[in-house]
């Protein structure tokens, strides 16, 4: 028997400039439901569900929810009509209690109780009933990621919420945390709620959706049923061909070129520092390092890049100590090349040109500066040339400003940048983030090209499959502690990810 | 409402919302002259005239340029770098009482005393931003207070100098130093013209300093400093470092300024040296959109105002204070005009 239809999305269109973001995509979502909205980066998933909550307004087509149009651009409306998002970047205030988070913005401004006797009831009902634990009245600020995920599903329930819109929703959890994500997720379903699940990952897609949708450059690829499909044609509809996992033949490992040796640093806003932490890069291997986000990843990053000195411990270079003060100069200086996890911020400067984003570390050095006082800019926009046309960098030519370049060839010129300057150790921190999967590819065969020259490759992502796929040896990060080396193939999924939860061996605290 | 950029900006674009300003700068001038009871459009002639219309009057204007274009560069090298000089005025001040201290001491030795007035001069304003800039290296104290509140510190100093240890003992009980000696004044560029070369030394500082930007590797330092402060320290550039040697800079350019108002047209100090000059390169700087050509060109327009203002007042009896009116309303359109080249207003 055909459930009802609880939500119709007649051909939306939305464009941003030349960019067609959503390409006249039609959706409908059924009672009891799970759908999801499978895509790579940049191919609309994100932009479609905005403009479901009503915060982009389409430029063509409409929406129908429980038989109502749903008015553009409102999302009272959409929240009115029982359709709730949990963000990828939650929107939980830190110093209020779950409670409070979970009322904030249903009652009315000027009501002088928060009736929350009653929304205590309520919560702790709907905590039973789904599977979501969670102290009412613990501050959010104290609350690990998982828990606050809870608490964003719970305020989409808490008021009525019928559809339930997920963000990418794994991407900040353990495996165990997602399964458990899972198991809440069906029996909402049991009761009659539907879900779109958004992702890009397909195993998850397999596990929980009835039904795919798939999106690709902004326009619809196929809708299918999950129980007739496989995720080799899940991927092929999402990336246009057929994709192979390149083997990836195994590094040669030599001497170790960088070392750290129990290495501690200060805790900070909301990310642990390292806790003794212990590691060897040696040359001709890709290190990973596999982890949830904030278990002292960018304190790693940090150090290895020269923004941290350790408080304790030792740091060797090659056998011998690292030179003091330890800074981001003294780091390129022993031949340390860093790819940052936020290119924007971090990595380039958004009004500079290519060829001055290019010469930034090595400003100081000839050619592209005589005696280190005047700057020779004719060098630096050859050099910038050079590496547009060695690492395919779309763009008009050296002299525009960066910002206007998409985010796979602004990685391309970091990766440029890094690599022409011959460096003994690559931090490669996230380095495919929000990148496409022609870029990633790409910026994956650098690394191991670099592998292959020699070089000691550090590889920091978040991203289990991309540590597992490129890492000749992997270490697990948790709370700050590094887990011994794994070798290739030395442990399951399921281990790692017990182990990303912080069980199992670490080195001594 | 709000605001949404654009990522190319077209050309009509760029110049256009500019031009749109400089044209509603004049309607405003026109339409408050018109309240002063004066002819409007006559009373714009009148301050055009003023300011070019005789070879007294380019010259006054040029004199006038001068310190604007020493405050005017100091302020732009400092906001390039992203640290908000607003003390310029105590830093012309520093340079103008090391002149007098160096101008007024008996050595003999001329051609080398009247550089030693310049250098003692930079030094002074250099030192007097040092301190605001390490408190705000060290310990995060913001700069735009220290800097500020610095030029009423320096400002009383002067006063108590002038009063004091420094007083003209010839000066018939009038608040001004002792003037430095006659064979200590910047000469003349050209005999017989009433321009001293403070305005050459001006603009060879603009010149170096366009090129210290354009072409060094500090001021390539300095600008990445003042874009994006993070992902310059990423790429191995002390920020503080930069930010101190920007400071010294900035202070000496400022200092200069006071040096050769001194040396070239006052000779001595007194506590109304500057009316205003290191706050007027605030405009100045921002007017030239911290270029540092552009600097030259908007601290002639600003002192043309200034100058063809006080001729107009004789002539049409409109009150100077229109010229100060006029600077603030064209450095506010300006500001727009520059928001809207570069974004659009979405209304919803």
């Amino acid at each position: 028997m055909p459930s009802p239809e609880v939500l119709r999305l007649d051909r939306i269109t939305k464009r941003f400039g030349a960019l067609v973001a959503n390409d006249a995509i039609s959706l409908s979502l059924a009672a009891g439901e799970v759908v999801a909205l499978l895509g790579e980066n940049g191919a609309g998933k994100t932009t479609l569900m905005n403009i479901l909550f009503g915060q982009y307004v389409a430029d063509e087509g409409m929406i129908t929810a429980f038989g109502q149009p749903l008015p553009p651009g409102n999302p009272r409306a959409a929240l009115a009509a029982g359709i709730g998002m949990v963000h990828q970047h939650f929107t939980l205030a830190d110093h209020l209690s779950v409670l409070e988070n979970i009322v904030l913005g249903t009652r009315p401004l000027l009501s002088l109780s928060l009736g929350l006797g009653a929304a205590r009831d309520k919560i702790r009902a709907l905590s039973q009933d789904f599977g979501l634990a969670v102290d009412p009245d613990a501050r959010v600020g104290q609350l690990g990621v998982g828990q606050r995920q809870r608490v964003e599903i719970l305020k989409a329930l808490y008021r009525d919420a019928r559809v339930l819109i997920l963000d990418e929703p794994t991407a900040v959890l353990t495996p165990q945390e997602a399964d458990a994500l899972f198991a809440t997720l069906r029996r909402m379903v049991a009761r009659g709620l539907s879900v779109i699940f958004i992702s890009h990952k397909l195993h998850e897609v397999m596990a929980i959706a009835n039904r795919c949708v798939v999106l690709r450059h902004g326009k619809l690829v196929g809708t299918v049923e999950t129980a007739g499909t496989n995720p080799a044609d899940l991927a092929a509809m999402m990336v246009g061909a057929e994709v192979q996992r390149p083997a990836i033949a195994p590094g040669q490992p030599g001497p170790a070129l960088l070392r750290l040796r129990a290495v501690r640093t200060p805790d900070a806003e909301g990310a642990a520092g390292l806790k003794a932490a212990s590691l060897a890069l040696h040359a001709g291997q890709i290190t990973g390092i596999a982890g949830v986000s904030g278990n002292g990843q960018a304190a790693l990053s940090d150090v290895v890049s020269g923004l941290l000195a350790p408080r304790a411990g030792q740091l060797e270079i090659a056998g011998t100590p690292a030179p003091q003060p330890w800074t981001p100069a003294a780091a390129l200086a022993c031949g340390i090349g860093r790819i940052p996890e936020d290119r924007h911020k971090a990595g380039t400067i958004a009004d500079f040109t290519l060829a001055e984003n290019t010469v930034l570390e090595t400003r100081r050095m000839a050619p592209f500066s005589t005696r280190g006082f005047w700057m020779n800019w004719g060098a630096a926009r050859a050099h910038a040339q050079a590496i547009i046309a060695k690492y395919d960098v779309r763009c008009p030519g050296p002299e525009t400003p960066i910002r206007l370049l998409s985010g796979g060839n602004m990685q391309k010129l970091i990766l440029g940048r890094v690599l022409e300057g011959a460096p003994r150790v690559v931090l490669a921190n996230q380095p495919v983030r929000g990148l496409d999967i022609g870029a990633i590819t790409y910026v994956h065969s650098q690394l191991i090209a670099a592998r292959d020259r020699g070089a000691a490759v550090l590889l920091i992502s978040e991203d289990l499959d991309e540590v597992l796929q490129l890492s000749d040896v992997l270490h697990v990060i948790s709370e700050g502690r590094l887990s011994p080396p794994i070798p290739r193939g030395g442990a399951s999924v399921a281990e790692l990810g017990l182990m990303m939860a912080g069980e199992g061996v670490f080195d001594a605290a | 409402m709000r605001l949404e950029a654009i990522p190319n900006p077209s050309h009509l674009r760029r110049y256009g919302f500019p031009a749109l300003a400089i044209a509603a700068t004049v309607l405003v001038a026109s339409v408050l002259s018109w309240v002063a009871g004066a002819e409007p459009f006559a009373t714009l002639g009148l301050i055009v005239k003023g300011a070019t219309g005789s070879r007294l009057a380019i010259l006054e204007t040029l004199n006038r340029a001068t310190p604007l274009i020493f405050t005017g560069l100091a302020v732009a090298v400092a906001f390039r770098a992203k640290l908000w000089n607003i003390g310029a005025e105590a830093q012309l001040y520093a340079g103008a009482v090391m002149t007098v201290v160096i101008g007024t001491s008996a050595w003999g030795v001329v051609w080398l005393q009247l550089p030693l007035m310049a250098l003692g001069a930079v030094a002074a304003g250099a030192l007097v931003l040092l301190g605001p800039v390490l408190l705000k290296t060290r310990f995060g104290v913001d700069e735009v207070v220290t800097t500020l509140l610095f030029n009423f510190v320096m400002l009383l100093f002067v006063s108590w100098l002038v009063e004091g240890p420094l007083k003209d003992p010839m000066g018939m009980g009038w608040p001004k130093s002792t003037p430095i000696d006659r064979d200590l004044r910047l000469p003349r560029m050209v005999e017989g013209l009433r321009l001293h070369w403070g305005f050459g030394l001006a603009l060879i500082a603009a010149v170096l300093v366009w090129l210290m930007q354009a072409r060094t590797v500090l001021g390539y330092e300095i600008r990445a400093v003042g874009q994006n402060a993070r992902a310059a320290r990423f790429a191995g550039i002390p920020v503080n470092s930069v930010l101190v040697k920007t400071a010294l800079l900035s202070g000496g350019l400022a200092a200069l300024a006071g040096f050769s108002e001194v040396a070239g047209l006052k000779g001595h100090l007194t506590r109304d040296l500057s009316p205003g000059f290191g706050y007027t390169g605030i405009i100045v700087a921002m007017l030239a959109l911290l270029h540092p050509l552009g600097v030259v060109v908007a601290a002639l327009f600003v002192a043309g105002i200034f100058v063809g203002a006080d001729s107009m007042s004789r002539a049409a009896g409109v009150p100077t204070y229109l010229a100060d009116i006029l600077l603030a309303v064209a450095l506010l359109f300006m500001v727009l005009a520059l928001g809207l080249s570069r974004y659009r207003v979405v209304w919803k």
